[in-house]
């Protein structure tokens, strides 16, 4: 596939605002002044890449990765897939996915996490995998507790698992989080409130798919990704202005 | 009604979260033993080719708090110029590094090799330059800046020619604070106010 051209970019619209004061910390963390636009340069269309050697065999089963398989996590089974493709819709292979997440009670094996849900000595809460040749990754892991957060009075997140993607070029590189399918917390959130767009929102939501469950093992949800893709034109290489 | 375009939208961000470190360097984060080390861990190996550089310090939010909690990327040309994957780079030089700033005092290091001069796509030549990209909690989406040198040539650069009021550039600028030590740190809101990118 080629992966020549410019960056697309960015529909700021179609991402959270970044100062939103029913999340309060993004009140001294967002920038006051317009973020600087350009056209992308080399530095923002080239980006690290992983290679398989990267990955150990058990990095995308957070069930068991963090006891290097010697007994489960406690919670939920489930299975999480779903493809990364680009904004052209063409598949992102061979790159990295990483997640990340609380445990079945809502902790997070964080020094800073002080949340009085115990800690699964089977849970560590991290998972990484590549993208195969078709942008389709896959993890196991247990459902992620809803918990507290000190923000306003009470305020909780959903169920979430956050995912961290490269895509193939610095400025593809984006975090983001995946909801549950029926989760009464998401129209409460103030994070998940962030996205104005509501189809832009809904697109966090990841959908029971029970086609792609187990019987007797695990239920599945699907979360498919789309990052930033590349202008395919044969005009790309004129100095501006020409 | 006309054609279907068929294009997509880019999915929305959402903010890293506190505990980013999980996820990204869970050794740092207290969960060393999960993967064999953190990624990201340094932006070269021995023998890279160029003058080593450290570059040190910390990220403020709008009321000059220095934040714990910040997760950072930089990613980079090797000494000549070249992005790792381009003909002749230098194969020492991943140039990609992942750093955090200090859980107690809000400090950043990244220490790395100097970067050369980058041709951009017009031929015009980028000033050395350094990618960054910050998360935290309360940054819904991550924010790229560029960390240039103070002591390079930095007049034909395309980026910071763009910048309307000159004494921003100076927010993009390492200053020398010793052989090879450079001093960088980064305003989110207010006075002094870091220039972002979106690019």
């Amino acid at each position: 596939m080629t992966e020549t051209g410019r960056l697309i970019p960015r529909r700021r619209d179609a991402h959270p605002v970044p100062y939103d004061p029913d999340y309060k910390t993004t009140m001294t963390r967002s920038p006051n002044l317009p973020l600087l636009s350009m056209e992308s340069t080399p530095s923002e269309e080239t980006g690290p890449r992983f290679g398989h050697g990267l990955i150990g065999a058990l990095d995308n089963n957070l069930i068991v990765n963090f006891s290097k398989g010697a007994a489960p996590a406690i919670g939920e089974r489930i299975r999480v897939h779903g493809r990364v493709v680009d904004e052209n819709a063409r598949p992102v292979p061979h790159t990295l996915v990483e997640v990340w997440q609380a445990n079945a009670g809502g902790r997070y094996r964080h020094v800073r996490d002080t949340y009085f849900a115990p800690l699964d000595p089977n849970f560590g809460g991290c998972g990484r995998t590549l993208t195969d040749e078709n942008g389709y990754y896959e993890f196991l892991t247990i459902r992620p507790g809803a918990y507290p957060w000190p923000n306003r009075g009470n305020d909780w997140r959903p169920m979430h698992i956050h995912f961290s993607l490269f895509g193939h070029s610095f400025g593809q590189r984006l975090i983001t989080q995946a909801y549950f399918e029926g989760d009464p917390l998401i129209a409460r959130c103030p994070i998940a409130a962030t996205v104005k767009d509501r189809g832009q929102l809904d697109q966090l939501v990841a959908p029971l798919d029970m086609a792609a469950s187990r019987p007797m093992d695990y239920l599945a949800y699907r979360f498919d990704i789309v990052l930033r893709g590349r202008r395919q034109t044969m005009f790309e290489n004129k100095p501006e202005g020409m | 009604m006309v054609q279907k375009l068929g294009v997509l939208t880019e999915t929305a961000s959402q903010t890293g979260g506190p505990y980013v470190h999980i996820g990204c360097i869970p050794s740092f984060a207290g969960l060393p033993g999960v993967y064999p080390e953190d990624l990201g861990l340094s932006p070269m190996s021995d023998g890279a080719k160029g003058e080593v550089i450290t570059i040190t310090g910390s990220i403020h939010d709008g009321t000059g708090w220095a934040m714990r909690d910040a997760m950072f990327e930089s990613w980079q040309a090797d000494g000549a110029g070249r992005y790792p994957g381009q003909p002749g780079a230098d194969p020492a030089v991943s140039g990609f590094c992942r750093f955090a700033a200090d859980k107690d005092s809000g400090a950043f290091t990244l220490r790395t090799i100097k970067p050369g001069a980058v041709r951009g796509h017009d031929g015009r030549m980028m000033a050395p330059h350094i990618s960054i990209w910050i998360v935290a909690r309360g940054i819904n989406i991550g924010l790229h800046t560029r960390i240039y040198f103070a002591d390079e040539d930095n007049s034909a650069d395309p980026l910071l020619a763009r910048i309307e009021q000159r004494p921003r550039v100076e927010t993009l600028m390492a200053r020398p604070v010793g052989p090879g030590a450079y001093r960088f740190d980064i305003r989110l809101q207010g006075p002094g106010e870091t220039v972002f990118l979106d690019i």
